[in-house]
C-alpha cells in the first residue's frame, strides 16, 4: 500500500482466474493513473468481465493482487466498494422502479445525503439528457437511456473510481456520445475509469488501452502510441471494383496484409512511400481503375490484428 | 427465385403505424442485387420495424414492398422462404453438433435431400469446420459459431440475407474473414442487408442506408458520406487540458462544434473560421498548450451523428 | 448494520412487490383461494355415507334409531336387509360403507336396563372415510343416547347410569358437533402462511440473479444482513397480513371456535412467519432460478405442512419414524399450538413446549440465512 505513488488510483499485478480448465485471466498486471480513461479492449471471451468483475470486488481472483486508491481489493473488499462505482455488463437498474425511484435506491446504499442526491442527480439527469423522465419506469426507457441512467445511479455518490464493463453494447452512435461526453466531464473533475469494449472504434476515445487477447494484455499504450507501433503502414485504395484490387495484389512483395471494405481496400504495405507509386503502377498495368492511393490512418483494429493477430483459424 | 432481373429490395412509400405513432413513414429504397448495404439509426429510428416488414413479419400499412421480387404484404410466406436471416446471438443449439445444426436448419428451409449434402459440404467449408462436424456448438469459439450461422442462414441459397449486427463483439481477425465471406456472397449477386449500430460494421459495406424517424435521410458510399456530409471541415487537435480549451473554444465564430475525443479535441470549422494558427493562438491565452490543428477525414459516425441531431433538433453534447 | 441501507432495500422491495401484479395475487388472493378450496373441498366431511340397516326387531324404539341415522344426513339408507348374508353381499359389491345391526330384543332390553347394543359393521377399505363414518355413527348414537335415558329416566323415575343407552360409546372431545372442520381448519391456516411466505421470499434472490441487478448490488457497500432483513421485512408485513386474513375466514366465516388469546395468536404466528421466510430466502440464495427457487419452495413447504404436520392425518396415528420425524418438521408446532389456541383456549404456559420448538427453528433458520448470502459472483 505504502508503494502505490500518488497518482496510481488502481494496480494490478500477476492477476489469474480460471474457470475450471478454462484459464480467463493470465497473470495481468496495469497501473492506471488518476483521472485516466482506461479501456480494456478485446474480443469476447478474451476476459475483460472477468477482470472487470475482480476489480469491482464481487469476483475474487486465484492469484495476484488490486489495489485501489490505496486499498487492497483481497484483504478489503467492502472498503473499496466506497470508493468505487461498477456498472456490470447487464446494468443493475430495477426495471420496476422509476427512473427517481432507482437513483433513491443506490443513493441510500452509498448513504448520500438529501441535499447532495437531489443537487448530484438534478445535474447528472440533465447532463444525460433524463430530467423529463424521472417518473418513467426504467423498463420503459431505451437501450441507450438505460445505459446513462445506469451511469447516472453509478455516480450518484461521487466514487473515487467508476468501472464500466462495456457500456455501450447496443447503444446508438447519438446516445454514445452523450455517455462518452459525460465520462469525458467526469474525467475533467479527477474520477479514474475504468471501461472494456469489443468495439475498437469507441476505444479510440479511451486515453490508454490494454489489448487484451486470450486473458492476458499483449499491449497496453495511448492510442496514439498504439498506431505508431504497428509496423507498416496503411494505404486506402478506393476503386468501384474492390474485389479487383485486392486479387492484384495478392502475394505482391511488400503487402502486409489487405482489408476488402465496402468501397475501398485497406492495405498494409512495410513502406508507403516506396510502396505507393508501385501499386499505382501495378493497378494501372492490370487496368484497374482506382482512386490515387492515399495513406489512411489505422484504427485499433488494424492495430489489434497486425500485433495479437487471431486466434480464430490458429 | 423470381423471374424477373429487377432490384432484391424495393420500396414505394413504404409506411407502418402503431396505433398514433408513424414508426415507418413513406419509406423509398431501392437496392440492387449483390451489393452489401448497411442500415444505420438510432434506437427507436424505425429500422428494425422497416426489417421486419421486408422480411415478410409484419405487414405495412401503406405503400408496398418487394423483396427477391415478391410483394412482402401479399406473398410474405415466399418471401420468407428466400431469404435468409442472421443475428448476432447466433440462434444455433449449443448442445447439438455443427452437423445436427445443419440438418435441423436444413430441415426448416427445406433444403431438397439431393441438394442437402453438398449445401452442408459447402456451409461447413465455408465454416472452416472440417473435421469438426460431430463437435458440440458450445465448444466452438466465437468466429467459427458466427461462420457457422451464416452457413445455417444461407443453406436455402437465399437471394436476399439479412444480418443484424452480425460481427460485434467477435475477434477482429474472425470478423474480417467473416466479412470476405460477405463479400464473396455478394459477388455471386446475393443481396446483404446489415443492420447495425457500428461504424466499422457499416464501413464494410457498399452503400449505407441511414434511417432516422421513419425514413431515409441519407444514402451513399461510406466515402460519400463521409465527404461530403459534414457541414465544415473536421479538425483534429492535441492540447492540454482538454476541459478548458473546450470551455475556450466553444462560442467562437466558426466553430460548429468541439468535442474531446480520447486525449484530442475534434473539431468542426466552418467556411470563415480562424485560421489553425489562430486557433492555437486563442488557446494559449487561455493558458492551453495546443498543437496546430490537423484536418482529418471524418468518420461516419461523425455524420451520423451530426445528420440526426440536425433533423431531430436533439441536443448532442459532442 | 445501517439503518438507511435497510430501509432503502426494504422499500425498494416493498415497491417491487407492489408493481408485480403476479406476486401482488400470490400474496394476497392466493391465501383467500386457498382458505376457500381446502376449508369447504379438502373438508373431510362426507355426506350421504351409504348405510345398509339390519333391523331385526322393527319395532317403533328401533325405527326411531334408524331414523336418527338419517336425518342426521351423513348417512343415507342404500339397503333394508333381513339376513346376515344379506351384509356381507352389500359390502363386497360396495354398495355400502356401514351397517347397522339392531337385535331382536333391542326395545326390551332398553326399556328394562336402559341400556342396550347396537351393531355396527364398517367396510374398512378405506381407513379414512371408515374412521369418519364412525365418528358419525359415535355422533349420532350420542345425540339418540341423550334422548332415551332422559325417557328412560322420566319412566322409572330414577337417575340411569353412566353407560345407558345405546352402546357405540360416543367419546367426541373438543370436536362436539363432529365437524371436521374445525380440526383442519387451523392447519389450513399454516399450510397457506407456508406456501405463500416461502414462495414470495424463494424469488427475492434469485429475481435479483434472473435480472442481472445483483452484480451490481454486491458492489456496493450494502451487508449481506442488510440485503437479508431489507428484503424480508415487507413480507414479513405481508405474511401477518395474511395470517390476519385467514384467522378471520376461519373464525368468522368457517365458524371455527376461537378460545384462546389473540396475543398468543399472534406471536406465534410471527415466529412462524419467520421460519417460512428464513427458508424461503435460503432457497432463493442457492438457487438462482427463479423456476428452480419456486419449486423447491413448493416441495419444502406443501410436503411438510400437508403430510407432516398433523393437518390432516393424526401425528399420534403415525408410526413411530414418522412421528419422530415430525419433530423435526416445523409446521408441527404451529398447528398444535394454532390447535391449543383455537380449540382448547391454551395460553402460552400450556403451550411451552411447541413454543420452543418454533423459536428454536426461527432462530435457527434466520442464523442460516444470515450466513448463506455471500457478496460474491
Amino acid at each position: 500500500m505504502m508503494a502505490t505513488p500518488a497518482d496510481t488510483a488502481i494496480r494490478v499485478q500477476g492477476l489469474s482466474k480460471s474457470f475450471g480448465s478454462v484459464r480467463a485471466v493470465a497473470s495481468i498486471s496495469f497501473d492506471v493513473v488518476r483521472g485516466e480513461i482506461f479501456g480494456l479492449v478485446g474480443p469476447d471471451g478474451a476476459g475483460k468481465t472477468t477482470t472487470m468483475r475482480m476489480l469491482a470486488a464481487v469476483l475474487q481472483s486465484d492469484e495476484g493482487e488490486i489495489i485501489i486508491d490505496g486499498v487492497n481489493v483481497a484483504a478489503e473488499p467492502e472498503r473499496v466498494k466506497r470508493r468505487l462505482s461498477y456498472m456490470p455488463q447487464r446494468f443493475g437498474l430495477y426495471d420496476d422502479l422509476t427512473v427517481s425511484e432507482n437513483i433513491f435506491f443506490y443513493a441510500e446504499l452509498f448513504g448520500v445525503s438529501r441535499t447532495e442526491r437531489t443537487t448530484r442527480s438534478e445535474t447528472l439527469l440533465n447532463a444525460a439528457g433524463l430530467l423529463s423522465f424521472r417518473r418513467r419506469l426504467a423498463g420503459q426507457l431505451s437501450g441507450g437511456m438505460k445505459q446513462k441512467l445506469g451511469l447516472v445511479c453509478a455516480l450518484i455518490h461521487t466514487p473515487k473510481v467508476l468501472l464500466l464493463d462495456e457500456p455501450t453494447t447496443g447503444v446508438d452512435p447519438v446516445s454514445r456520445r452523450d455517455f462518452w461526453a459525460i465520462l469525458y466531464d467526469l474525467r475533467e473533475s479527477g474520477v479514474t475509469i475504468v471501461l472494456s469494449t469489443a468495439y475498437m472504434d469507441e476505444a479510440e476515445r479511451c486515453s490508454r488501452l490494454a489489448l487484451l487477447h486470450a486473458g492476458s494484455i499483449r499491449y497496453c499504450d495511448t492510442p496514439a502510441r498504439l498506431k505508431e507501433a504497428m509496423p507498416g503502414a496503411l494505404l486506402s485504395v478506393s476503386a468501384a471494383d474492390p474485389r479487383g484490387v485486392r486479387e492484384a495484389l495478392a502475394g505482391k512483395p511488400g503487402v502486409l496484409g489487405t482489408l476488402l471494405m465496402g468501397d475501398r481496400v485497406h492495405v498494409r504495405v512495410d513502406d508507403a512511400g516506396n510502396r505507393i507509386p508501385e501499386l499505382q503502377a501495378l493497378f494501372e498495368q492490370r487496368g484497374i481503375a482506382t482512386a490515387p492511393i492515399e495513406r489512411a490512418e489505422p484504427g485499433i483494429e488494424d492495430v489489434f490484428v497486425a500485433l495479437v493477430g487471431g486466434g480464430s483459424r490458429s | 427465385m423470381s423471374a424477373s432481373g429487377g432490384p432484391a429490395v424495393l420500396a414505394e412509400a413504404l409506411t407502418k403505424k402503431f396505433g398514433d405513432f408513424t414508426a415507418v413513414d413513406h419509406l423509398d429504397l431501392r437496392i440492387e442485387r449483390g451489393q452489401v448495404i448497411g442500415f444505420l439509426g438510432p434506437n427507436g429510428a424505425g429500422k428494425s420495424t422497416t426489417i421486419r416488414m421486408l422480411c415478410g413479419l409484419l405487414l405495412p400499412t401503406s405503400g408496398r414492398a418487394s423483396v427477391a421480387g415478391f410483394d412482402v404484404g401479399r406473398e410474405p410466406e415466399a418471401v420468407r422462404e428466400h431469404i435468409g436471416y442472421m443475428s448476432q446471438k447466433f440462434s444455433l443449439y449449443g448442445d447439438l453438433t455443427v452437423r445436427e445444426n445443419l440438418r435441423f436448419f436444413g430441415g426448416i428451409y427445406r433444403v431438397r435431400r439431393e441438394d442437402f449434402a453438398e449445401r452442408m459440404r459447402f456451409a461447413i467449408s465455408m465454416a472452416g469446420l472440417e473435421g469438426r462436424q460431430n463437435a458440440l456448438v458450445h465448444t466452438l469459439a466465437g468466429g467459427w459459431k458466427q461462420r457457422l450461422a451464416l452457413g445455417c442462414a444461407i443453406l436455402h441459397r437465399p437471394p436476399v440475407l439479412f444480418l443484424d449486427e452480425p460481427t460485434s463483439g467477435v475477434e477482429p481477425e474472425a470478423r474480417r474473414q467473416f466479412w470476405d465471406l460477405i463479400h464473396d456472397l455478394a459477388a455471386e449477386h446475393v443481396t446483404i442487408l446489415v443492420s447495425t449500430h457500428y461504424m466499422d460494421e457499416a464501413e464494410y459495406c457498399n452503400q449505407v442506408a441511414l434511417i432516422d424517424r421513419g425514413t431515409l435521410i441519407a444514402m451513399g458510399t461510406p466515402s460519400e458520406l463521409r465527404g461530403h456530409r459534414l457541414s465544415g471541415q473536421l479538425y483534429e487537435l492535441r492540447c492540454s487540458p482538454l476541459g478548458g480549451a473546450l470551455k475556450a473554444l466553444r462560442g467562437v465564430t466558426g466553430v460548429v462544434e468541439a468535442a474531446i475525443f480520447g486525449d484530442r479535441l475534434h473539431v468542426v470549422l466552418a467556411e470563415n473560421a480562424p485560421a489553425g494558427a489562430d486557433i492555437r493562438r486563442l488557446l494559449s491565452e487561455h493558458g492551453i498548450q495546443a498543437d496546430l490543428p490537423r484536418r482529418i477525414m471524418p468518420s461516419l459516425e461523425d455524420v451520423f451523428v451530426q445528420l440526426v441531431s440536425r433533423g431531430a433538433e436533439h441536443r448532442v453534447t459532442a | 448494520m445501517n439503518l438507511r441501507r435497510l430501509l432503502a432495500m426494504a422499500l425498494k422491495e416493498a415497491l417491487q412487490i407492489w408493481r408485480d401484479p403476479r406476486s401482488l395475487a400470490v400474496a394476497l388472493l392466493m391465501p383467500l383461494m386457498q382458505m376457500a378450496i381446502l376449508g369447504y373441498g379438502v373438508s373431510l366431511d362426507i355426506k350421504h355415507v351409504p348405510l345398509c340397516v339390519y333391523d331385526q326387531e322393527n319395532s317403533q324404539t328401533s325405527r326411531a334409531v334408524v331414523d336418527r341415522f338419517i336425518s342426521s344426513g351423513w348417512f343415507s339408507v342404500s339397503h333394508v336387509i333381513t339376513r346376515y348374508s344379506g351384509i356381507r353381499r352389500a359390502m363386497d359389491r360396495g354398495a355400502c360403507i356401514a351397517t347397522i345391526v339392531i337385535p331382536v330384543n333391542f326395545s326390551r332390553t332398553l326399556s328394562a336396563t336402559g341400556s342396550a347394543p347396537i351393531q355396527a359393521i364398517f367396510d374398512a377399505t378405506d381407513v379414512n372415510t371408515t374412521n369418519i363414518a364412525l365418528g358419525y355413527a359415535q355422533g349420532v348414537v350420542a345425540q339418540a343416547n341423550a334422548d332415551i335415558v332422559a325417557q328412560w329416566d322420566a319412566a322409572h323415575g330414577v337417575q340411569s347410569s353412566a353407560d345407558s343407552g345405546v352402546q357405540l360409546d360416543p367419546t367426541v372431545w373438543f370436536n362436539e358437533t363432529l365437524d371436521s372442520r374445525y380440526f383442519i381448519i387451523p392447519g389450513v391456516v399454516a399450510v397457506i402462511l407456508a406456501l405463500v411466505g416461502a414462495q414470495l421470499t424463494s424469488l427475492t434472490i434469485s429475481r435479483e440473479w434472473e435480472r442481472g441487478t445483483m452484480e451490481q448490488l454486491i458492489s456496493t457497500p450494502i451487508s449481506a444482513l442488510e440485503v437479508m432483513l431489507g428484503k424480508l421485512i415487507p413480507y414479513f408485513l405481508i405474511g401477518l397480513v395474511d395470517a390476519t386474513f385467514c384467522l378471520s375466514v376461519a373464525i368468522f366465516w368457517f365458524d371455527v371456535p376461537f378460545r384462546g388469546e389473540i396475543a398468543t395468536l399472534f406471536v406465534t404466528t410471527a415466529l412462524f412467519n419467520l421460519v417460512v421466510l428464513g427458508i424461503g430466502y435460503l432457497i432463493s440464495v442457492r438457487i438462482r432460478s427463479q423456476l428452480g427457487a419456486s419449486q423447491i419452495a413448493l416441495l419444502v413447504t406443501m410436503l411438510p405442512t400437508t403430510l407432516l404436520s398433523g393437518y390432516t392425518f393424526p401425528i399420534d396415528q403415525m408410526p413411530a419414524p414418522i412421528r419422530a420425524l415430525t419433530y423435526i418438521v416445523y409446521p408441527r408446532y404451529y398447528v398444535t399450538i394454532l390447535r391449543g389456541i383455537f380449540l382448547k383456549g391454551s395460553g402460552l404456559s400450556d403451550l411451552w413446549g411447541p413454543m420452543i420448538g418454533l423459536s428454536l427453528y426461527a432462530a435457527g433458520i434466520i442464523w442460516l440465512a444470515a450466513r448463506a448470502f455471500q457478496k460474491r459472483l
